[in-house]
């Protein structure tokens, strides 16, 4: 009786949601992604509650990589900052802890993140604009000084320079007598994901990965509390991307480290636990709660059953989120502010450790005090005052959030398996694969704004005729000659014998395949700089174009 | 009616800034819409920039940087087309632009600013107005 019941009223929706009238924006996700009306469990056939979720902090994680979740601690709040000379960001670092902040994150300039000194003729106009310029460990020493190494997690965004720029914070950390065992944070040092979307590399995708695994390889040696690793989707998803290549791509850039540091010989144990994970958080709040749910288990079943972990702590996929850059838009600025608040939901509600939220005006520069202050009081209010870190996984049994981590798995599974027919991921970058899929998915995005089937308010809807300008911070023009006269103190200063010596020693390490962490820790206490040290590995590994698509 | 002849532009980015997903669907927004579209790719030299201009026989050179470097960078590519004598063709900045810097890109020469969020036909659109450059 009740089945007729049911299929009754199952019936008699669909008529009703036949004949109700349809928007001009169709139901799909960001992404493109349709989504079904209503969910119900039919989406869910064979629904295993006990394989599929279980309890947080337990296999697959489904639910969380911890049992309590933020009601034993919250995530950390981590605002990304740099700009001009290391003494203006450390400023901004005591600035955001004075705040509240729990722990800090560094942007470097782009001459630093392309491994180029202030001084060369290719960084004109572009130091200390876009982060903090760094050229020598007198700038790294600058930047972190008066800062509790041993009490504050320190994450630094950066990655084909990423083991010089270890090397040095490593150098300093012994200066300033912090023992490297308890030195906490991340470094970004994911390479893959440049070739893929970001575009800052400088060696080809070989001689890069292996400098991902020498920091890899150390820090499971020498810092064992820190992250040597950040692998990122943020940057895939910023490209263009959809959520699922999001999720795949950065699944099988991780895949693909993983077979490194097991081809070089280190246990699955050694290193798999600092493994760390980097995604974005877009304007879709279920499809993105589902991707991070996703990327959990995924991990899970591939480090326990794939690889044979046995320590727990190696199947645990940790990540940290930024909500989307992409997404903020210069019309209206402050109501980038609401798009953020709904973007930070995401990850929360889908376990995140650790979380960036943006600034309202960084489609018109770097945050001002004021803009990043309201950004990270919209992570204290969502922690504070909504109540969502009452409960673990809040979202977890959803007939729809459930359908979508399930579909979102499946996909992720079959990019993975056309990856490794391309002959795995160096074979899908040299083919440009991975490129043309995330500009395809950007393209798409663009046609469905410019037929207004997808709405930005302000952009394409809801435009206002005249705006108010809001403030913005101006970067001090000043900054590129303070630097400049900085690096060439430091060079006046160093010995240069010392610093062609270690340079030698660095290219014989590069060319024996050693681990070149030790070579660079000599190196930085010789001031070296970063230009020179990537200019002796560039010697020996040459330095790569990307195939255009 | 005469049919329009076919709109040539160079698109590139200049200086370290890796951001290409704009240019890239502008290039291919473009393209769909019938110009001859040339993506130059990253890290283009001011000289790279003029020397794909001439080649190519543009009518348009589209820049785009995020980097901010844009005060320092699009002067350069300037002089250099004035220097290698192809002032002819129009130039056209995408990317994140404050708003006190564009009158002042437009007075150096740059025929327009397009910031985040413009849609392609508006692009479009903006280059048919102004049609092919004639050149000597």
């Amino acid at each position: 009786m009740a089945t007729a019941t049911v299929r009754e009223a199952c019936d008699r929706f669909q008529q009703e949601l036949a004949e109700s009238p349809k928007r001009d924006q169709p139901p799909t996700t960001v992404s493109g992604r349709p989504i079904r009306a209503i969910y119900t469990p039919n989406d869910l056939a064979d629904f295993d509650y006990d394989a599929e979720l279980g309890y947080s902090g337990q296999y697959p994680f489904t639910r969380g990589v911890h049992a309590s979740m933020y009601r034993g601690r919250l995530w950390t709040m981590r605002q990304f900052a740099g700009f001009g000379t290391p003494q203006q960001t450390n400023q901004r670092f005591k600035f955001l802890l004075a705040k509240g902040q729990s722990g800090l994150s560094t942007a470097f300039d782009l001459p630093t993140l392309m491994g180029l000194d202030s001084d060369d003729p290719r960084a004109a106009g572009e130091v200390g604009r876009l982060g903090v310029a760094v050229d020598t460990l007198d700038d790294v020493a600058a930047l972190f000084d008066g800062i509790d190494l041993a009490n504050t997690s320190v994450s630094m965004t950066i990655n084909a320079p990423a083991i010089v720029v270890m090397a040095f914070f490593l150098a300093n950390a012994a200066e300033r007598g912090f023992d490297w065992a308890r030195l906490r944070g991340t470094i970004q040092n994911d390479i893959l994901k440049e070739f893929h979307a970001q575009n800052e590399f400088v060696f080809p995708p070989e001689p890069s990965v292996r400098l991902v695994v020498d920091v890899i390889e150390f820090c499971a040696r020498h810092v064992p509390q820190w992250n040597p690793v950040s692998i990122s989707g943020y940057h895939i998803r910023e490209a263009g991307s959809t959520a699922v290549q999001e999720l795949a791509f950065t699944l099988a850039d991780g895949l693909h480290y993983v077979e490194q540091c097991l081809a070089r010989g280190m246990s699955i144990d050694a290193f798999a636990p600092r493994l760390s994970f980097f995604f974005n958080s877009h304007n879709d709040l279920f499809e993105e709660v589902a991707k991070y749910r996703a990327a959990r288990a995924l991990w899970a079943d591939w480090m326990r059953d794939r690889y044979g972990a046995k320590n727990e702590a190696s199947w645990k996929l940790r990540f940290h989120a930024q909500t989307a850059g992409c997404s903020l838009q210069d019309k209206q600025p402050e109501v980038n502010l609401i798009r953020v608040a709904y973007q930070a939901l995401a990850p929360v509600l889908g376990g995140c450790q650790s979380l960036h939220t943006n600034s309202m005006d960084e489609t018109l520069a770097l945050p001002s005090e004021h803009a990043v202050t309201l950004a990270l009081r919209t992570q204290q209010v969502l922690a504070h005052e909504t109540g969502v870190t009452n409960t673990v996984d809040p979202l977890g049994g959803s007939y729809f959030v459930e359908a979508l981590t399930r579909e979102m798995q499946h996909e992720a599974r079959e990019y993975l398996a056309r990856i490794d027919r391309l002959g795995g991921m160096l074979a899908a970058i040299e083919t440009g694969f991975i490129r043309r899929e995330i500009a395809d998915a950007a393209f798409a995005y663009q046609r469905e704004l410019d037929a207004h089937r997808k709405l930005i308010v302000g952009v394409n809807a809801f435009q206002e005729p005249e705006e108010k300008p809001i403030e913005i911070l101006k970067v001090d023009e000043s900054v590129e000659q303070q630097q400049l006269e900085s690096l060439r103190q430091v060079k006046r200063r160093r010995s240069a014998a010392d610093v062609t010596h270690e340079l030698d020693a660095l290219r014989r390490s590069a060319e024996r395949g050693e681990n070149l962490l030790p070579p660079l820790v000599a190196a930085a206490r010789a001031r070296v700089t970063v230009g020179e040290a990537i200019n002796a590995l560039a010697d020996v590994f040459g330095r790569y174009t990307a195939p255009v698509v | 009616m005469e049919p329009q002849a076919t709109i040539r532009i160079v698109l590139a980015k200049v200086g370290l800034d890796g951001h290409d997903r704009g240019i890239k669907v502008v290039a291919r927004g473009l393209r769909d819409a019938g110009f001859h579209v040339i993506y130059a790719g990253l890290w283009q030299s001011p000289e790279a920039v003029v020397r794909a201009v001439a080649d190519e026989d543009a009518d348009w050179l589209g820049l785009s940087i995020l980097s901010g470097a844009h005060m320092t960078l699009v002067p350069r590519v300037l002089d250099c087309l004035r220097e290698n004598g192809v002032s002819h063709v129009g130039i056209i900045v995408g990317g994140i632009v404050p708003e006190g810097d564009v009158p002042r890109l437009i007075e150096m020469g740059v025929a327009h600013v397009f910031g985040p969020g413009t849609p392609i036909p508006t692009i479009a659109e903006f280059l048919r107005s102004q049609g092919v450059r004639t050149h000597a």
